[in-house]
């Protein structure tokens, strides 16, 4: 139901900032999210952060899952594929 | 048919719907054995040799975008609909519809791309028209271009031709042309610095057919209705299946990033530049060689390759290693939240 | 690059260990409803069904805004579409949605102006720009959308504009819910909890409804390593008889959601019953604009006749949005309903779970 997409946040001018999704910027309104700051990592819907994306919570995760690829002896899980 | 049916902007968007108008409207009405080809070009038998002969129109907003401007498409565009007929272009027609009040500045700036691009292509422009209409009877400029094209002995590419075996090639990054023409979209507000790849494709087809003869099958150039239209195009009038590898797909950041903001699928979105090509596995290497070495085919890739079944579709191997049927497109794609 | 965040959630290694994982611990079958339609369309982009075992169902549910829009608010759309001065601005997603008899899209090859917007303040702008004409927002989506759109009433009350309004069908998520388990047969054994909503409304949200079904319910995200891993969550729940609502996208979505969009939502929106297609109505699942905003609703600025429309003969969608019918169960899918001549509104939107179908399902490939 709702397409929003991790943006990395690299200007804010009032309630405005400039959004970077691998290279490609746009604005986006920052009025639905408090305490925003550059360089923090953002959920984007429909040009608004609604979300500031909790990196410790992000990398407990994927440490986990890594640990149990890394058990279950598949190939490291550590990098992302090339050419991404 | 119902006869309150009017033409959407869809019946040009190159996917199943203007596929549809093709059949139920076009081929009846001129129905002859050159069109039911349906290749990018006609082929005809003129005493001993052979011809290529392609028109198209030209219509793009905005016209001037980054990497280009309509100018550029008119003139790399019919090359490249002479050039998957695997000919080497001889001569193009120019015509132009203008809207009132479009400023002679733009117009003479869109002469000069055109010039600049047929002598890069080393094709003269020999003949045109230029007609206006009233203000608001067309949208600033439409360019048509017509061209006729040389076809060398022995060369006997078509969509027809693909085998089961076959390899795929696609010549560079996809999308490109695409994102750069919705990225300069008024309202749309997106800064990308991807250009679009608009280039004369016949010299990269005159080498790969150089180095891999008849075992070069198919040659098409994505343009409306992306590859992913275009490997269906292929699938169905050779009656084989086509698998695609996601990961294999040459895409740039930048295009994935528009694409994933705006919930497009770069597979559907138009390339001016890039050609996709089925070739015997014999010739396989010979071929990327020689499509590599010209500037336009640096990051060529193979992407699939044609299988026995299932005749006339094409699925998918997704990067993560599951699998999906790609369509052709079904309609233009827009700008959506979900 | 901003690849982060998301490409390390399409490692094809940490793929195949959730995918065993499911296949060690899944033993009973289980029917899992994706209540979100950009779950469907990432389900089926990333052909994730292939990658799961016979015991698990996917069944997509109501979460597509485009899907769940009546039909007869999409004719009030067209009415308004209709009338001299009115600029419509949409998202593209509602474009090709059929209406009783027209849809957006043919209105505006016979005339109309429609334009798509990327967000609810490009509309906003669009009214600055245009002082002359009335700029109509159609406000669709759930509690993801809504605080944009609330946003923007928002924007363009500061800015003093008289000529933007916003013709109101947003829904709400958890009295749907409730509603779907609510009535009888249901033939679904847990819920993939869509993430972006749950980023608004926070995981406290379901606790509700949960407390009343005890179905085993995940709140995902959108990559495909997200899904496999609330599937498996739900996996693991069923088979120890253990539900509950676990949080598998903690990267986003907070134990009370986003206080700042619940805030602005509140703001200028409140509850109201709202006309599922398909469903019917369902008390307090819908959103109006609250009367101090009332210059900004459409619906009061231009008063609409909102005549009952009737669902398209033979079309499913009512039964295949509950997970009573998969697509190609209905009579039309396939044959008079197709992606480019759609009848019901799960063919028209990308992710409308017949179009996803349509598209991308292929049996032989395990689908």
């Amino acid at each position: 139901m709702c397409l929003a997409i991790p943006s990395r946040i690299v200007e804010i001018k009032d309630r405005m900032a400039v959004i970077d999704v691998d290279g490609v910027r746009r604005e986006c309104s920052l009025l639905l999210l408090e305490d925003a700051a550059v360089g923090d990592w953002v959920i984007v819907h429909a040009g608004f952060a609604i979300s500031r994306i909790d990196e410790e919570a992000a990398r407990e995760t994927l440490s986990l899952l890594r640990e149990a690829a890394a058990l279950a002896g598949g190939a490291p899980g550590g990098e992302p594929p090339a050419g991404e | 048919m119902d006869p309150a049916d009017k033409i959407l902007l869809d019946h040009g968007s190159g996917g199943r719907i203007a596929h549809r108008l093709l059949r139920d409207l076009l081929l009846p009405a001129f129905d002859n054995p050159a069109l039911a080809e349906l290749n990018d070009g006609a082929i005809l038998e003129v005493e001993g040799s052979r011809l290529a002969f392609s028109t198209d129109s030209y219509t793009v907003d905005p016209i001037f975008f980054p990497g280009g401007d309509i100018g550029d498409l008119a003139v790399n565009g019919t090359v490249n609909d002479l050039a998957m007929c695997g000919a080497r272009p001889l001569a193009l027609s120019a015509a132009f519809i203008l809207e009132e009040g479009f400023p002679l500045e733009d117009f003479r700036r869109i002469l000069g791309t055109m010039a600049r691009a047929a002598r890069e292509a080393g094709v003269a422009i020999v003949t045109g028209d230029t007609k206006v209409v009233p203000r608001g009877a067309a949208d600033r400029v439409f360019i048509n271009t017509s061209g006729i094209g040389l076809i060398p002995p022995g060369v006997r590419v078509a969509s027809h031709r693909a085998r089961p075996g076959d390899r795929i090639l696609l010549s560079g990054s996809l999308a490109d042309h695409g994102v750069s023409v919705l990225a300069g979209r008024e309202g749309l507000a997106f800064q990308t610095t991807v250009q679009s790849d608009t280039a004369p494709l016949h010299r990269m087809v005159a080498a790969m057919l150089a180095a891999g003869g008849e075992a070069v099958h198919v040659l098409r150039d994505p343009t409306r209705g992306g590859l992913g239209t275009a490997l269906n195009e292929i699938a169905e009038s050779s009656g084989v299946g086509v698998l695609i590898h996601e990961e294999t797909i040459p895409l740039k950041p930048e295009v994935a990033g528009l694409c994933e903001l705006l919930g497009f699928d770069p597979l559907y979105l138009a390339n001016e530049g890039k050609l996709v090509a089925f070739v015997h596995p014999e010739a396989a290497e010979a071929v990327l060689a020689a499509v590599r070495a010209d500037p336009a085919g640096r990051d060529a890739a193979w992407i699939g390759e044609a299988l026995a079944a299932p005749a006339g579709r094409v699925v998918m191997q997704t990067r993560i290693g599951g699998r999906r049927i790609v369509d052709m497109l079904s309609g233009e794609q827009f700008p959506r939240i979900c | 690059m901003a690849t982060r965040h998301s490409a390390e959630y399409r490692d094809r290694h940490l793929v195949q260990e959730l995918s065993s994982r499911i296949r060690r611990l899944s033993r009973r079958p289980l029917r899992i409803m994706e209540v979100c339609g950009t779950h469907t369309v990432s389900i089926f982009r990333h052909g994730i069904r292939s990658l799961l075992p016979e015991t698990i169902t996917l069944l997509s549910g109501p979460g597509c805004p485009v899907c769940v829009t009546d039909t007869a608010e999409i004719d009030a759309a067209i009415e308004l579409a209709r009338r001299p001065g009115v600029v419509i601005a949409t998202f593209g997603d509602l474009l090709r949605v059929p209406g009783s008899r027209s849809s957006l899209e043919r209105e505006r090859a016979a005339g109309c102006e429609v334009r798509i917007v990327y967000s609810a303040l490009d509309a906003v702008a669009l009214a600055r720009q245009t002082p002359g004409r009335e700029v109509v927002f159609l406000g669709i989506g759930f509690e993801t959308t809504a605080p944009t759109v609330a946003a923007a009433v928002l924007a363009a009350r500061q800015a003093g504009l008289g000529n933007f309004s916003v013709l109101c069908l947003h829904k709400t998520v958890p009295p749907a819910l409730a509603a779907l388990t609510a009535a009888g047969d249901l033939r679904i054994d847990a819920f993939l909890l869509p993430g972006h909503v749950s980023v608004v409304i926070g995981r406290r949200a379901y606790l509700p409804f949960f407390e009343r079904t005890r179905l085993p319910c995940a709140i995902a995200g959108f990559e495909p390593v997200d899904i496999l891993q609330a599937v498996a969550a739900l996996v693991a729940q069923a088979e120890t008889e253990r539900p509950q609502v676990e949080n598998v996208y903690r990267r986003a979505v907070a134990e009370e959601g986003n206080p700042a969009a619940q805030r602005v939502l509140a703001a200028v929106f409140e509850p109201a019953d709202a006309r599922w297609r398909g469903i019917g109505v369902i008390p307090a699942s819908g959103l109006e604009i609250r009367e101090a905003y009332a210059a900004f609703d459409a619906s009061r600025r231009f008063p609409l006749e909102l005549a009952p429309a009737p669902e398209p003969r033979g079309c499913s969608c009512g039964e295949i949005l509950t997970a009573r019918k998969t697509p190609p169960e209905c009579p039309l899918y396939g044959i008079r309903c197709t992606p480019s001549d759609p009848v019901g509104p799960c063919m028209v939107s990308s992710e409308g779970t017949c179009a996803a179908y349509f598209r991308y399902h292929d049996a032989s490939a395990g689908g």
